[in-house]
Formats: structure tokens, C-alpha cells, sequence
């Protein structure tokens, strides 16, 4: 009955637009006007609409920087991370510099040269100095943007360790992360999908000795100022690690390793005592609070960004950055796959 | 010119003696003329098309209050939302289908379809398509993926819902998501029929360009458009069998159990069969269509909003060499960057530093573009038809969408918002917007030719408006969800606390989405109401240079009554000193003392 309701409304919508278009038409042929031809009078409006909403538009990305601005993540957790973000601030001057020049340019000569009865357009059709300037231009920026990229690039993905990093595995599964020590050997154990049986969730080849040290915990403790090679699987689908605040990203390939390595700087302790994030976190639990839930604190927090079914929106693992005392600490209560298995 | 008349001559006997009777399956279904071919691709893109930006308006419902109950949901999606709560498969399937019925079916085969179809042999002074029949068949393997496609959204375990790049082994494997079953089965199909069909477009798109054009039009002489339309053509040729040969192996490994993808899979409680097969294959053969599709998509936008904004500044394109000279660089360099796709796949980092190179030079032509088209503006007097007004709106999305890829194409940055939400905005304004723009551009320009008639032009201020402001609206904030770190395809981002205050800004976005949404009704009922109703249409409404406006009001077969008209100049002599009107069409002769330039 709502069904049929809706349609009946929908088609007499119709029908009414319908003849209140027929009624502007003839009203418009009995005035004699052309209606449909652009007129001066148009471009006149179209023309100051164009500066208007166009210049309205770059007014409103201003306001959604100082209103929005303090959404941006907190300053970086890891060594590298202050060279990704300065390369980013870098970028972010660059685009928005020929942002800012480029569209009020575009708006405003769209304003200027509107058309008007009686001038006719300058037949400029083209200027080989002109294009070569700003082929040029971006060319240089571009150049600067590329090495520098490629820098920092390199120093990522190729680390010059002056000591060893500890080796931790993530194991990624529908819909969650496990994480695996390497224990006092350093050296993860083999594993693969073959061995996993029961408590044996990450598929550890028991028989393998690298692998009776190993630790598999459902919590990512990590030691401040230490580097940590990371080793990415997945057992079902792709999946990705993503830790923003560590300025990290790998995917998790069924069927292959793959590996990041960073030094986190800053402890959990110390990030929250940081003023952006003591604001954002005062901010979230005023929302918390109206809506009656828990008051939150903040944590590190690992996030799957590969699409990897229904549940992906909630594949997290809290993660926690502490002194090498605190982690010994905890790491010393956690059980080694000899214990367990 | 004697052979130019024999052929005339021809043709003309070819119409006295056949006077076949067209009844309504030959006219309009089964035709072979391409003026007809393009309007049959435009209203199939058009429905697909609201049947995507609907997709898009659940979601966003869902975005900005998850999972709270509205009975719209029920009544769209049924079993897939009880009570009105959106279920997170669905909602996957949602972005999905929105993302591939977006980028196939409404803006490569209802953008470039369309216009290659109407434009090529009037724009060039040719009868119709160097091939008729492979034009109409390859309008019927769209038609016939279309249906299938919607057909996909209707099957029990529902639509492909492993996102729009359908990556295995999520999209391989049935156990993985209910999504992955018979409707990505479907999905595959639909997309194998859908590349048979552009393969049979694009051959003839550039055997017709290159083979057909009139007397004196020669490459240089062309309307950027079909340098765009050409370009396009070449790029789907060779990209689209990479992506036909992706399918079918996916297809191979869901059906016949291979393993080209899969390997050392837990699933369900067990080792699945599979082993030797590699994830990261399918996202290069995936890719390496993916990225020449944006400029498949974007090209035909440029080359529009190329003709539409000298047209209507009453001046020549600014650089026309420059221009053909940045699609062919475009052209060329998207082929060797697909892999910023996948910086943070684990490929050798080495290949990462080739991919940051290659794509950041992609700026450079990009930029040269931008720049004329605001120098085509500059001094000139322009006439504010509404698609004057959407092609000005592509410049600025273009631009605005365009700067961000120097950040998502940059590895080290790309590491930290890669899947985020600026990814979103980013190809949302860069290649959505400008394209969507384009096309809206293209209709309202070529409304007249296609369908004799002129569409409102009150309508068409006030759906371009409303169109540009809430399109700013629904994709601008997203840079700023991108930079708190929202990854993408989150079904609800109330599993993280730290996205808490967020929501505002999403509940933002959903309104503008919604009212952009529905603002596209007006462009509807524009384009229906104008296609019985609006005025009748005079032979060169807007006072163009090319060729097509030298065509009868009347589609006839064959375009020109008489003989094909021969071209003496190019196609943007506007406003050209001495001249008494502000334009020259193409087939106007020199005059006396006068220099042609090309």
C-alpha cells in the first residue's frame, strides 16, 4: 500500500512539473522572448555567480582548514615519521600555494570575460614562451618533490640498523590480529597455515627450535627507541596494518611475508600527556558522554585497511609503547609457544 | 575530388534504391547508425547511473548514523537491512557495485560510448562508423552486461562486495564473504561482456578516425575531441585485454579450482587447496587496466570540455599542438605507473621509486592543460550556456583533484593515506567530478544535435549550481576524515574511538550527498521533458566551427544530404581578425589573402 502510495505521488509530481514547464513556455512565446537563447542578461549572472560560489568555495576551504585542522593525526610515534611528515608538509605548501593562486584565477576570469553584447573575444591561439613557463615550472617543483620522495623512500624501506631490530610477527586472520614474539633468540620459528591445529592459531611448526621461545599474544607491547622489523601474514585474505600514528603501512598477503620496519619514539605515557591529543581526547569524551558510553583513553591502535569482509570496520589491536623496563616486564609474564603447546 | 563525388554518387544510388522502410526494432533497437548507437549508450549509462548515485545515497545514510534503523534501507535492500539496520555485507556490496557501475557503466561506456559514437564521423566528415554492424554489437555486449549486472544485485548470497577492484582472495573464495559467491560470479561475467564490447568499440572508434576523415581534415586539423575520443580508443585496446585476461583467471580459480591467485589459504577451519598462486598478480594485471581506465574516463571529459569552452569563449583553444601533445604524453605515461596502486603490497621497494617517478611527471601534462584552458578563458567573451558552466566546474575540479595525486603519488607519502578517505576524495574530485562534469557538458552541448531539440536552460543553471556545490560538499571534508587516518569501506567508524568526533563531519557530508543527489531530478526531467517538448532546435545553436553542426536538424542516415562537405581549416577560427562573425566553420574556405595556420 506505502508502495503504491509513493508511485502515484512520484508520477503526479511528475505530471505537475510537466505542465508548469508548458505553462513558463507559454507564457514566455506570448511575451515574445526567446527563452532558451543565452542572453546578456545571463551571462551577466552566471558570470558574478562564478566569482560568488567560486571564490565561496575557496573561502570555505580555508574555514575547513582552521575548523578541521585539529582533526590531522598527532605529531609522529616513530623515527621516520618526522621525515614523512616533513616531505608532507612540503607537498601540502606546494599544492595548496597553486590552489590558492589557480582557482580564484579561474573564477575570476570566468567573472571578467562574461560575455557581453557587442565585444568580440582576442584570437590568441597559442604562445610557445608562455607554455614552456609553465611546463617548466611545475617540471622544477616536481623535480624538488621527486628526490626528496625518493629520499625519504629509501631510508624507509631500507633501514641502516646500528643495532639489531627486534623481530615481531603480525598474523593477520578474518577478523583479527595476533601478534608473535621472536623471543630470546630473536628468531622467529617457522610457521605456515599447514601447522595450525587448535590452540595453535598462527600455524607454529612446533618441531622448528627457533620457535620454542616464541611468544603469541593478542597485545602489541613495544619498547620505546628500538628498531622493530616487522613480519606481515595472513592466513585467509588480504589484509593491511595499517598504524597511522606510527606513520606505517603493509599489506598482509596470504601466501607471502612481507616486512616494515620503524623505531617507535614516543610511549603510550608520553603521547598522552601531548597537548593535541589530550584535546582530541577531551573533545571524543564530551561526544562519549552525551551519548552515555565509556569515557575513552587514548592508545595506539593497529587497523586493518584492506577490505577484508563484513567485520572489517572492527579488526583492531590496541598497541603499547612503553621503556624497555616496562616491556621486559610484561613480556617476562607472557607464555612461549613451549609453554603452551 | 573526382573520387569524392563517384562516392557520392554512390551513396546517393544506395539510398534511391533501398528505400527500406525503418520500423521501430530497426530505427531504434537494432539500427547500425551511430547517431543512434550514441543515445542508446547515453540512456543505458543514465539508468545505470541512478541506479549507482542511489547506491551512494544508502551509504552515505549508513555513514552518517551507523547502524540506526531507517525504513527507506528496508524498503531498498529488504533481508539486507532487518528493520532498517544496514547489514555490513551489504554495505560492502553497496560501495562495490557503486564503484563499478560508476567507473564502467556510466563513465567509460555512457561518457566515452555516447560521444565516440555521435561525434566521430560527424566531427571528422564521415558517413557513419567504419564498421556499423561490430558499433551495434558493441552497444548490445553493453546492454547485455548491464542487465546481468543488475541481475547480480537480485541473487540470494547478493551482489560482489569485495570492493570495486575485486581483489582475490577475498573475491575468489565463496567462504570469505557472502558477496563472493554466485553475485561475483555474475560481476565477472557482466565485466567479461562489458570488455568485448568496448574492445569492439574502441577497434572501430580508431580504424574510423584514422581511415575516414574527410577531405583536407587532417590530424591537426581535428576538434580535440576526437583526439581525446582517439586517444581513449588506443588506451582501451590495450589495456582492457590485460584486464579480460585478470577476469578470466579469477574466474578459472573460483570455477575450476587453480590456484593463478591463491596460496596457503585457512579458511573455515581448513587448508584449502590452493598453493603457488600470488595476490599481488591480479592487483598488476588488475592495475594495469586500472590506471589507463582513469584516463579512459577523464580524456573524453577533457576533450569535451576542450571544445565546449572555445566554443562558448569565442576563442581558439589555447595550444591546440600543446594539448594533443599532453593527451599523448597522458596517454603514454599512464601505462608505466599502475603500481602506485600498490606501494604498500610489499613489491620491491626499488619498483616503488620507478612508479613515484613516473607518476609525478603525469603533473606536468596535467598542469599544461589546466593552464590553457584558463588562458582559453582569459580575453575571451564568454557565452554561459550550462555546459559553458559544467566545463568551467571540470577546470576546477581537475585542478583541485589533480593536486592531491602529488601527494598520493609520492611512496613515502602514499604510506600513510593510502585506503584512507583522501584517497577518496582524491579520485572522487580528480576523475568522478571532472568526468561526470564532462559528460553533463557533452549532453547539454550536443542535447540539439542529438535530439533536435534544446534543453531548458533555467533548469540547467540550477542543476549545474546545485550540482557544484554539493559535489565540494560531499568529497572537499573528505581530505580531512583522510588525514585523521579513516581508512575507507568502514561499515561504521564507532569501533575506534578516536574517529568519535568525526561524525559530525560525516553527517556533513551525508546531507550534501543527499541533496546533490537528488538535485540530479532536475537534470532528468530535464532531459526527458526536453526530448518530447523542448523547443526545436536551429541547425547551429551555438554558433560552432565543427563539422557536425553542418548536419541536418533531421538525423539522417548518412548525416549529410548532399555531399560531405570539405574542410579548409581547422576547427577553431573564432573570433579570427577580419572576419565578419565571431566564427568560421570548418568547411568554409580560405578567403582571399587569408592564412589557414593548420
Amino acid at each position: 500500500m506505502n508502495t503504491v502510495s509513493i508511485i502515484v505521488l512520484v508520477v503526479l509530481a511528475i505530471l505537475t512539473l510537466v505542465q508548469v514547464m508548458r505553462i513558463s513556455e507559454v507564457s514566455s512565446e506570448i511575451q515574445g522572448g526567446k527563452d532558451n537563447e543565452v542572453s546578456e542578461k545571463d551571462n551577466d549572472t552566471q558570470g558574478r555567480l562564478m566569482l560568488l560560489i567560486g571564490m565561496g568555495f575557496v573561502i570555505s576551504v580555508v574555514v575547513m582548514y582552521i575548523a578541521w585542522g585539529r582533526h590531522t593525526l598527532p605529531m609522529p610515534s616513530s623515527a621516520h615519521g618526522s621525515e614523512i611528515d616533513g616531505l608532507w608538509n612540503l607537498s601540502m605548501l606546494i599544492i595548496n600555494i597553486v590552489f590558492f593562486i589557480v582557482q580564484p584565477i579561474l573564477f575570476y576570469f570566468a567573472y571578467k570575460y562574461r560575455g557581453k553584447k557587442g565585444t568580440k573575444a582576442v584570437h590568441y591561439a597559442h604562445n610557445n614562451k608562455l607554455e614552456l613557463f609553465w611546463t617548466g615550472v611545475p617540471a622544477l617543483a616536481l623535480a624538488v618533490l621527486i628526490i626528496w620522495g625518493l629520499n625519504v623512500w629509501s631510508t624507509l624501506m631500507m633501514p641502516e640498523n646500528e643495532e639489531e631490530p627486534i623481530v615481531i610477527e603480525l598474523y593477520a586472520q578474518q577478523f583479527n590480529w595476533t601478534a608473535r614474539y621472536s623471543g630470546g633468540d630473536n628468531a622467529l620459528g617457522y610457521a605456515s597455515v599447514y601447522d595450525i591445529e587448535g590452540a595453535n592459531i598462527v600455524g607454529v611448526d612446533t618441531q622448528d627450535a627457533a620457535s620454542a621461545d616464541d611468544i603469541v599474544t593478542k597485545e602489541l607491547h613495544l619498547p620505546v627507541g628500538k628498531p622493530v622489523l616487522f613480519q606481515f601474514r595472513s592466513q585467509d585474505v588480504i589484509h593491511s596494518a595499517y598504524f597511522p600514528h606510527f606513520r606505517a603501512q603493509m599489506n598482509c598477503v596470504p601466501g607471502a611475508i612481507t616486512n616494515f620496519q620503524f623505531t617507535p619514539t614516543v610511549t603510550t605515557a608520553e603521547i598522552r600527556q601531548n597537548k593535541k591529543v589530550k584535546n582530541h581526547v577531551e573533545e571524543v569524551n564530551a561526544i562519549r558522554a552525551a551519548k552515555g558510553e565509556d569515557v575513552w583513553d587514548f592508545n595506539y591502535v593497529l587497523l586493518c585497511n584492506k577490505i577484508c569482509g563484513a567485520a572489517h570496520y572492527n579488526m583492531q589491536m590496541d598497541i603499547i609503547v612503553e621503556t624497555q623496563d616496562e616491556f621486559d616486564a610484561w613480556l617476562k609474564e607472557q607464555k612461549t609457544v613451549a609453554e603452551t603447546l | 575530388m573526382s573520387t569524392n563525388s563517384t562516392e557520392n554518387h554512390h551513396f546517393q544510388d544506395h539510398l534511391m534504391e533501398h528505400h527500406h522502410e525503418e520500423n521501430f526494432f530497426t530505427k531504434y533497437l537494432f539500427t547500425m547508425d551511430h547517431k543512434m548507437i550514441g543515445k542508446q549508450f547515453l540512456i543505458t549509462g543514465m539508468i545505470m547511473g541512478i541506479i549507482g548515485v542511489m547506491m551512494s545515497m544508502l551509504f552515505r545514510l549508513e555513514l552518517a548514523y551507523p547502524e540506526q534503523s531507517f525504513p527507506i534501507l528496508e524498503f531498498f535492500l529488504g533481508k539486507w537491512a532487518p528493520d532498517g539496520v544496514m547489514d555490513p555485507n551489504i554495505y560492502l556490496a553497496l560501495v562495490t557495485i557503486h564503484g563499478t557501475i560508476m567507473v564502467f557503466f556510466v563513465l567509460t561506456a555512457g561518457l566515452s560510448g555516447t560521444f565516440s559514437n555521435l561525434l566521430i564521423p560527424l566531427q571528422i566528415g564521415a558517413r557513419d562508423m567504419a564498421s556499423g554492424f561490430m558499433n551495434a554489437l558493441s552497444y548490445w555486449f553493453f546492454f547485455t552486461s548491464s542487465v546481468i549486472m543488475v541481475v547480480s544485485l537480485f541473487v540470494e548470497s547478493g551482489p560482489a562486495a569485495a570492493g570495486w577492484t575485486v581483489y582475490p582472495p577475498l573475491s575468489a573464495l565463496p567462504q570469505a564473504m557472502p558477496g563472493s559467491g554466485a553475485g561475483m560470479t555474475l560481476w565477472l561475467i557482466s565485466m567479461t561482456l562489458f570488455i568485448v564490447s568496448s574492445l569492439l568499440g574502441s577497434l572501430n572508434y580508431i580504424v574510423t578516425v584514422l581511415n575516414m576523415r574527410t577531405k583536407g581534415m587532417s590530424m591537426t586539423r581535428l576538434p580535440l575531441t576526437i583526439w581525446a575520443f582517439f586517444v581513449t580508443a588506443v588506451l582501451g585496446v590495450l589495456s582492457f585485454p590485460v584486464l579480460l585476461s585478470a577476469a578470466l583467471l579469477l574466474m578459472f580459480d573460483r570455477l575450476l579450482g587453480t590456484s593463478f591467485y591463491l596460496s596457503d589459504i585457512f579458511m573455515g577451519g581448513e587448508v584449502l587447496s590452493y598453493s603457488g598462486g600470488s595476490p599481488v598478480l591480479y592487483q598488476h594485471l588488475f592495475w594495469f587496466l586500472g590506471h589507463p581506465e582513469v584516463y579512459i574516463i577523464l580524456l573524453p571529459a577533457l576533450g569535451i570540455s576542450s571544445e565546449v569552452i572555445a566554443t562558448n569563449s569565442r576563442k581558439p583553444i589555447f595550444g591546440y599542438r600543446a594539448m594533443i601533445g599532453s593527451i599523448l604524453a597522458i596517454a603514454f605515461l599512464s601505462f608505466i605507473v599502475w603500481g602506485h596502486h600498490m606501494f604498500v603490497t610489499g613489491m620491491n621497494p626499488f619498483l616503488g621509486s620507478v612508479f613515484t617517478f613516473t607518476t609525478l611527471l603525469i603533473a606536468i601534462p596535467s598542469a599544461v592543460k589546466a593552464f590553457n584552458y584558463i588562458t582559453t578563458l582569459w580575453k575571451g567573451n564568454i557565452q554561459y550556456t550550462p555546459a559553458m558552466l559544467f566545463s568551467i566546474g571540470l577546470v576546477s575540479t581537475f585542478v583541485t583533484g589533480g593536486l592531491t595525486g602529488v601527494i598520493l603519488g609520492d611512496s613515502a607519502l602514499d604510506i600513510n593515506v593510502h585506503d584512507t578517505y583522501f584517497v577518496v576524495a582524491h579520485f572522487h574530485i580528480v576523475m568522478g567530478l571532472s568526468a561526470i562534469f564532462g559528460m553533463f557538458a557533452g549532453v547539454y552541448h550536443w542535447f540539439p544535435k542529438m535530439y533536435g531539440r534544446m534543453m531548458n536552460k533555467s533548469m540547467g543553471y540550477a542543476h549545474f549550481w546545485l550540482t557544484f556545490i554539493t559535489a565540494y560538499g560531499v568529497f572537499f571534508p573528505m581530505h580531512f576524515l583522510g588525514m585523521a587516518g579513516l581508512p575507507r569501506r568502514y561499515y561504521s567508524n564507532t569501533a575506534f574511538p578516536m574517529f568519535d568526533n568525526l561524525a559530525d563531519i560525516n553527517v556533513l557530508i551525508t546531507y550534501f550527498a543527499i541533496i546533490g543527489g537528488i538535485a540530479q531530478l532536475i537534470f532528468i526531467f530535464n532531459f526527458f521533458y526536453s526530448i518530447w517538448r523542448g523547443p526545436k532546435a536551429t541547425q547551429n545553436p551555438w554558433k560552432g566551427n565543427s563539422l557536425e553542426w553542418t548536419t541536418p536538424v533531421e538525423h539522417i542516415h548518412g548525416n549529410w544530404p548532399g555531399s560531405i562537405p570539405v574542410v579548409h581549416r581547422w576547427a577553431y577560427d573564432y573570433s579570427k581578425p577580419g572576419a565578419e562573425e565571431d566564427y568560421i566553420p570548418q568547411n568554409v574556405p580560405l578567403a582571399e589573402g587569408e592564412e589557414s595556420g593548420h
